[in-house]
């Protein structure tokens, strides 16, 4: 009905804060128009609002989980970044610019997964305070409502407590109401959250980002290091071929023999710093 | 008078308050009608920023229900429309 008047324009205008403080104030009467003692509605809506508080603190141990998740995976992604950029650097030190390309390119996807998630994490954060929030709101008004109706039966007369019990009952309907809906939608956000998270997990499993997160599969680290032993092969190399061209020439000079091995060592000492 | 934000509870208002209030609403119910989101975020939160500059936080104790309620900070057009349904966004 009200949407109606949204969109065609039939009826008089009412502002939107009026209307939808209608449509709160429908659901609150219609509940209690149902009710045949109001005393009766009085205890059942306070069972409702128990059930009510239940369901907002598991909401906020939910949301709470999945931040937690999220925190995790931003850890594990900014390590892998990290990795990157020193196998980037490795790389450029061993003159392969080719790698040290293919290092940072990795590094800017992990990056942007990286800039995805803390936008996340930061509105979880946001919807565990508002959730938190709402929780302590609810708590505070649940109390009053308990008070009041044990007030409202102590000194039950019909006709004054129908008035009394309305207002109680519309004014912590409104809240439920609020309450509720501020649950649903950070269910809703929870479940987006752990889809993409899961997700996540599973690319990580998977090994398309495992190479960035330090999985076993790290094909520039491998090729790291087997620069790092072709190097030192081609060291070893010079130094045979010194050596030997060096071996050649004692014969010369007969007198120097002596002190070759121990130049040797001294060489390969050096090397090995 | 009590004034309720969806999600951040109920504020106390001066009743002489209410006149401005409702040009301020009447903004974010001509975009509506426009269908101009852009609008309607803009409404939206001017209305919000002048409730809580003028409101206190209503007693948490209260039951009183509120007189006018106002969407969440973050509410579109269509959270709006499906607050206004009949079978709306309330629970229960």
């Amino acid at each position: 009905m009200a949407a109606m008047y949204l969109y065609e324009g039939m009826v008089a205008p009412m502002g939107v804060m009026k209307r939808v403080q209608l449509v709160f104030r429908a659901k609150a009467n219609k509940a209690l128009d149902r009710m045949e003692d109001p005393r009766e509605t009085l205890d059942l809506s306070y069972q409702t609002q128990l059930e009510l508080l239940q369901k907002v603190r598991r909401g906020v141990a939910d949301v709470a989980t999945s931040r937690k998740r999220i925190e995790l995976q931003i850890n594990q992604l900014q390590q892998g970044s990290d990795k990157l950029d020193r196998q980037a650097r490795d790389a450029l030190g061993s003159g392969r610019e080719d790698l040290a390309r293919e290092a940072l390119t990795r590094k800017a996807g992990v990056q942007s997964q990286l800039g995805d998630l803390q936008t996340q994490y930061e509105g979880l954060q946001a919807e565990e305070e508002k959730l938190t929030n709402a929780s302590q709101r609810l708590q505070a008004k649940v109390d009053a409502f308990r008070t009041r109706k044990e007030t409202i039966k102590a000194t039950y007369t019909a006709a004054e407590a129908q008035t009394r019990i309305n207002e109680a009952f519309t004014g912590i309907s409104e809240e439920m109401g609020d309450v509720g809906m501020a649950i649903q939608r950070a269910e809703d956000k929870t479940e987006q959250m752990k889809a993409r998270a899961g997700a996540l997990d599973e690319l990580m499993a998977s090994g398309a980002l495992e190479d960035a997160v330090g999985g076993p599969r790290d094909d520039i680290q491998a090729e790291l290091d087997r620069i790092g032993a072709s190097t030192g092969v081609d060291g070893e190399l010079e130094r045979m071929k010194l050596e030997l061209a060096q071996g050649s020439t004692p014969q010369l000079e007969a007198g120097a023999a002596s002190a070759e091995p121990a130049h040797v060592v001294d060489q390969q000492a050096g090397d090995a710093q | 008078m009590i004034v309720r934000i969806l999600g951040e509870g109920q504020l106390e208002v001066a009743d002489s308050a209410l006149a401005e209030l409702n040009e301020l609403d009447a903004k974010l119910e001509s975009a509506v009608e426009r269908g101009d989101e852009a609008g309607f975020s803009a409404a939206l939160a001017a209305l919000l920023g002048r409730v809580r500059e003028i409101g206190t936080p209503a007693d948490p104790d209260t039951l009183a229900p509120s007189a006018l309620i106002l969407p969440q900070a973050d509410a579109t057009m269509a959270d709006v429309h499906d607050l206004l349904s009949d079978d709306g966004l309330i629970p229960g």
